[in-house]
């Protein structure tokens, strides 16, 4: 059976264990308290001048059925335009993190973890507000990408839909971070429903008006199809593309940590292509060439990703899925 | 055959230093540094001495520009003589060091020559800098780099220039080349950046072992770009940014602006224009480490520059 997030009702028009996803109709509250955040990572300017903009003038965020609050999370990194102060704050939202005791001597983005999840969470209470947006860059080529946890979140896989629909000037490709069981750390976990957006190639500490103006369209389409949503307008099944999170590959690397190779020419840019078996990957500097060795083709994402060096990461491996989708709608008074 | 006037043999160039990791995130220096280190065969030559260093370790290890200060701003007379305590800046202890090994600046001890690589997230291309317009030596290798590399461009920046030219981490020797290739993230390394840095230094040192050897370059002219003015942001009275780069001057460096064409553009939506009187040719465009320098882009004018006919000396003294 499928799991659902938090649906209402379930209309269910068929008893059989295959599950049509067309006979459902999934009934969902309106989302009405909705936040967003820009400066989650200090460095990744679209968010950041969004954000300080809406908060000088917030008209933009507001729709007949609910205004969009803008906030920023990470202050001090944003000051010094770096990612981080003492660690990740988009790493910093597991339930452990959030409820540990608070010591003197903690660590910047904990405290302002804990903070963030006083005023828009607590993380699975039923206080907390029903949507964030969390705006990010990112080094790689990936477009205007839709992170997303998983497609079992009907209502957010409308929204993405939605979106691909309605913002055409990027590619707007979804991604599916959530690996396993894993409890997520992301900044928009701790409301009801989160998206995050991804927006690149653009360098850290650098604003390109390109990549803002992909931001800024994102946002809207997804403000809009809130309100769409929450005035009751029906949003049938359908079948969608996504991009499922497998394993995430590090650069070779010798017995020291210095990495021995980067990422080959072939693979630079190529976001969401297909590496299949045998294509290159990596290229040292006597002129190597590291394959990949994989049976099957996977989809790179996050390729050479400034911030992911020190996370071992240079690119996550993604398989792409077809989904289908049940319809759904808000329930409304 | 017409040869060169005894008075412009030079000395031969012999020492010579491939510097990387001045800023400690531009990472194709720093990768192609390291790997030289472990094996030079790439960039020894016949006749000369190719010492591959990494300037500002450091900055290195941490992958940022700088500890504490701009390493490549600090090579002026007023710091390269600081007297050395405690709380000495890293970068200033490093510029010490540094002239100690390469220089001492402005001395016949020093270094012939150093090549700085670069980065810049800026669309720059393959970019050489020049410190001096009269240094005929080092006209003559741009020359007959830009040849090697044709089609492919390789615009000179010139930044010779009474209040804009800035005390870099090279010009402790004899003749400097800075090496600015883009565009390219701080702290990632493309591929594609690296080989460009690469063949540049390559064909660098193709230029001094010929030179060495007794070639003779014929007089030649290069069109550089004149560094003329820095352009900021346009800021509020907290200096905040409220502007930033148009899409139409974005990833445009070394082509012509125009009075009137767009230079920047608001949330609002309200773009700013140029109101100069005369083309310029913007490069540096929305480089990430300027935004602190309230520096968006630099401005710039061709000039044509000559050189002399040039020839090592070497001949004669054998
Ligand atoms: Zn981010």
């Amino acid at each position: 059976m499928v799991t659902l997030r938090r649906p209402l009702m379930l209309i269910c028009l068929a008893g059989t264990e295959q599950v049509d996803q067309t006979l459902f109709l999934i009934m969902f509250k309106p989302l009405k308290r909705v936040v967003v955040t820009g400066d989650t990572h200090g460095n990744e300017m679209s968010g950041v001048y969004l954000a300080k903009h809406w908060l000088k003038n917030p008209s933009e965020l507001q729709r007949e059925t609910f205004s969009a609050t803008p906030f920023l999370g990470n202050p001090r990194a944003t000051e010094k335009i770096v990612r981080y102060v003492d660690q990740d704050l988009n790493r910093s939202f597991k339930t452990e993190i959030l409820t540990s005791s608070s010591e003197g001597d903690e660590l910047y983005e904990i405290k302002r973890a804990k903070e963030i999840n006083q005023l828009y969470g607590p993380k699975g209470s039923t206080q907390t507000y029903d949507f964030m947006i969390d705006m990010h860059n990112t080094t790689s080529n990936m477009g205007a990408c839709l992170i997303v946890d998983s497609t079992e979140n009907h209502l957010i896989m409308h929204m993405a839909n939605y979106v691909q629909k309605n913002y055409t000037l990027a590619k707007t490709p979804i991604y599916l971070y959530k690996l396993g069981d894993e409890e997520s750390y992301a900044i928009d976990s701790i409301c009801k429903y989160g998206l995050a957006l991804e927006v690149g190639p653009q360098p850290q500490g650098v604003v390109r008006a390109d990549a803002l103006k992909h931001m800024r369209g994102l946002v809207n389409s997804v403000l809009d199809f809130i309100d769409l949503f929450n005035k009751g307008t029906a949003f049938p099944a359908f079948e969608i593309e996504a991009y499922k999170l497998l394993a995430r590959e590090d650069y070779p690397r010798s017995s020291d940590g210095e990495i021995m190779a980067i990422i080959h020419p072939h693979l630079q840019d190529k976001d969401f292509d297909p590496l299949n078996p045998g294509d290159p990957m990596f290229q040292t500097l006597d002129g190597k060439d590291i394959i990949y060795e994989g049976d099957t083709p996977v989809y790179p994402t996050f390729i050479n990703e400034g911030a992911y060096y020190e996370k071992k990461i240079a690119f996550a491996k993604m398989e792409k899925l077809t989904f289908s989708i049940p319809a759904i709608q808000a329930q409304t008074e | 055959m017409a040869f060169c006037h005894v008075d412009h043999e030079l000395a031969p160039v012999r020492r010579v230093a491939i510097f990387g990791g001045t800023h400690g995130n531009e990472l194709s220096g720093v990768l192609l540094v390291k790997h030289w280190l472990e094996n030079s065969a790439e960039i020894q030559r016949v006749g000369m001495v190719v010492k591959p260093f990494l300037t500002n370790p450091r900055a290195v290890q941490k992958c940022a520009r700088y500890i504490d200060c701009d390493l490549n701003r600090v090579f002026d007379t007023e710091h390269l003589s600081e007297q050395e305590t405690e709380d000495m800046l890293y970068e200033v202890k490093r510029a010490q060091k540094i002239n100690s090994i390469f220089g001492p600046k402005g001395s016949d001890d020093a270094f012939d020559l150093i090549f700085d690589l670069h980065n810049t997230t800026s669309n720059m291309g393959s970019t050489l800098i020049l410190e001096d317009l009269n240094d005929d030596f080092t006209v003559q290798m741009f020359h007959y780099i830009k040849l090697a590399l044709s089609p492919a461009s390789c615009p000179v920046l010139l930044i010779d220039h009474s209040n804009l030219k800035y005390a870099t981490t090279r010009s402790v020797a004899k003749h400097s080349v800075g090496v600015e290739v883009g565009p390219q993230s701080h702290g990632v390394v493309r591929a594609d950046i690296l080989d460009n840095m690469r063949r540049i230094i390559k064909h660098g040192l193709d230029f001094v072992e010929l030179f060495n050897s007794g070639k003779e370059f014929p007089p030649c002219s290069i069109e550089v770009y004149k560094i003329q003015e820095k352009v900021d942001y346009p800021r509020n009275e907290a200096g905040e940014i409220v502007a930033f780069v148009h899409h139409h001057l974005q990833d445009q460096d070394w082509q012509a602006l125009k009075p009137g064409d767009p230079v920047f553009l608001d949330l609002d939506g309200n773009v700013i224009v140029y109101d100069g009187d005369y083309t310029v040719y913007p490069t540096f465009v929305n480089e990430a480490a300027y935004y602190e320098k309230k520096q968006a882009f630099i401005k710039t004018v061709k000039v044509t520059l000559t050189a002399k006919c040039i020839r090592s000396s070497v001949l004669n003294q054998e």
